[in-house]
């Protein structure tokens, strides 16, 4: 069953945004043709009003529960749609990353964790990436690309 | 100069960062800056063999060579000044780690290469797979200089997790490893200069060129060895 499904609905990993903890949009990529293009404005506005509607949704709670739940809620993890699904995925220093995948998609919790390796590697050992400033980095870009070429 | 040729790489590394961590150390202990281990074993009391098979992370070395170049950039004018920089933290430990490699060699090869090819043989091979545990991946001499030898590393450690700004693409930051290999030149008597070149290709776009160029004095005393 999920082996025809997937066989119909290849893996598609459409874009990957990371927001840095001020709400700053510091890394878009898109992987796949065909999308939608944005201007750097609305992409700007994009990552900061997913922002403010994650510190929301990390206080909303529909009625107090009997026992408090173990960790502090976090916020916003899937966002599911027709057209596409968007897992995100925040460090304990608040940086988030959102990856948007075909409605289908599994493991997209997976492929997130491999980029914020990837990040920890080639982009916070790089002695010239600022922290908190957008991401220009030749071997990350290199390498999340091969990555995400590689499960497609 | 201390007389102690035990230190490995990172150690060394570590002292020549220390003006810098030191720093908020201290703060935070408000002791000396010397902080010995409880059983007062230092690095110098050890055993001069006793690192030689210690593997280190390879994490927090990207982190302190990272430190190492943000280090040397703070201070620096242009990028021919903060590769002599890099060049300068990586000499030291090139004339160090020529002892301690020969010191460590089986007894009846430990020599001290006295002609240019052992020398370049035993960078290649003995240095490299001390620091990277694998040797370089191909030593030429130049078509146009004979006093030109030419080592190349597909994909440089130090370099691995580095990626250099456009406006900056003159800089290698393994001008470190070139500091290294130039100190053991010296330290043999082979004075040299070496610096460190990227030749990227698609497959390998880190490859780094380290020339090494020796002084005229070695090219005339070579080919006075060569004489029957």
């Amino acid at each position: 069953m999920l082996d025809t499904d997937k066989a119909q609905n290849p893996r598609v990993v459409f874009a990957l945004i990371i927001i840095n903890k001020a709400g700053g949009l510091i890394y878009q990529r898109d992987f796949h043709e065909g999308l939608t293009k944005l201007s750097v404005n609305d992409y700007l506005i994009l990552a900061g009003t997913f922002h403010g509607i994650h510190a929301i949704t990390a206080r909303l709670m529909p009625r107090p529960l009997a026992p408090p739940p173990p960790q502090k809620p976090t916020g916003i993890e899937v966002l599911e749609s027709d057209a596409f699904r968007l897992q995100c995925f925040q460090t304990l220093t608040g940086t988030k990353f959102l990856l948007f995948t075909e409605p289908h998609q599994t493991n997209a919790d997976v492929v997130l964790r491999r980029v914020y390796e990837l990040y920890a590697d080639y982009v916070m050992k790089n002695p010239f990436y600022q922290s908190e400033m957008p991401i220009r980095c030749e071997a990350f870009d290199r390498h999340l690309g091969s990555y995400v070429k590689s499960r497609q | 100069m201390s007389s102690a040729p035990s230190l490995n790489l990172a150690a060394q590394a570590k002292s020549l960062t220390s003006a810098s961590a030191a720093g908020t150390l201290q703060q935070a202990s408000n002791q000396s800056g010397l902080r010995y281990p409880t059983n007062r074993k230092t690095i110098y009391d050890r055993n001069l063999n006793r690192s030689r098979n210690a593997e280190l992370s390879r994490a927090s070395f990207a982190y302190l060579f990272g430190e190492m170049v943000s280090y040397a950039q703070r201070r620096v004018t242009g990028i021919q000044d903060l590769e002599k920089r890099l060049n300068t933290q990586g000499h030291p430990i090139g004339l160090r780690l020529l002892d301690l490699l020969l010191y460590r060699e089986p007894a009846r090869s430990a020599q001290r290469p006295t002609r240019i090819l052992p020398l370049l043989q035993f960078i290649t091979t003995t240095l490299w797979r001390h620091l990277f545990a694998r040797p370089a991946d191909a030593l030429e001499r130049s078509q146009n200089n004979e006093d030109e030898y030419m080592i190349s590393d597909n994909d440089p450690l130090v370099n691995q997790y580095i990626s250099v700004p456009k406006e900056m693409s003159q800089l290698n930051c393994a001008a470190f490893v070139a500091g290294i290999v130039e100190g053991v030149c010296d330290g043999t008597g082979f004075p040299a200069r070496v610096t460190a070149h990227g030749v990227g290709t698609e497959m390998w776009p880190g490859k780094t060129v380290f020339l090494i160029k020796f002084e005229p004095e070695v090219l005339e005393r070579e080919s006075f060895l060569q004489k029957p």
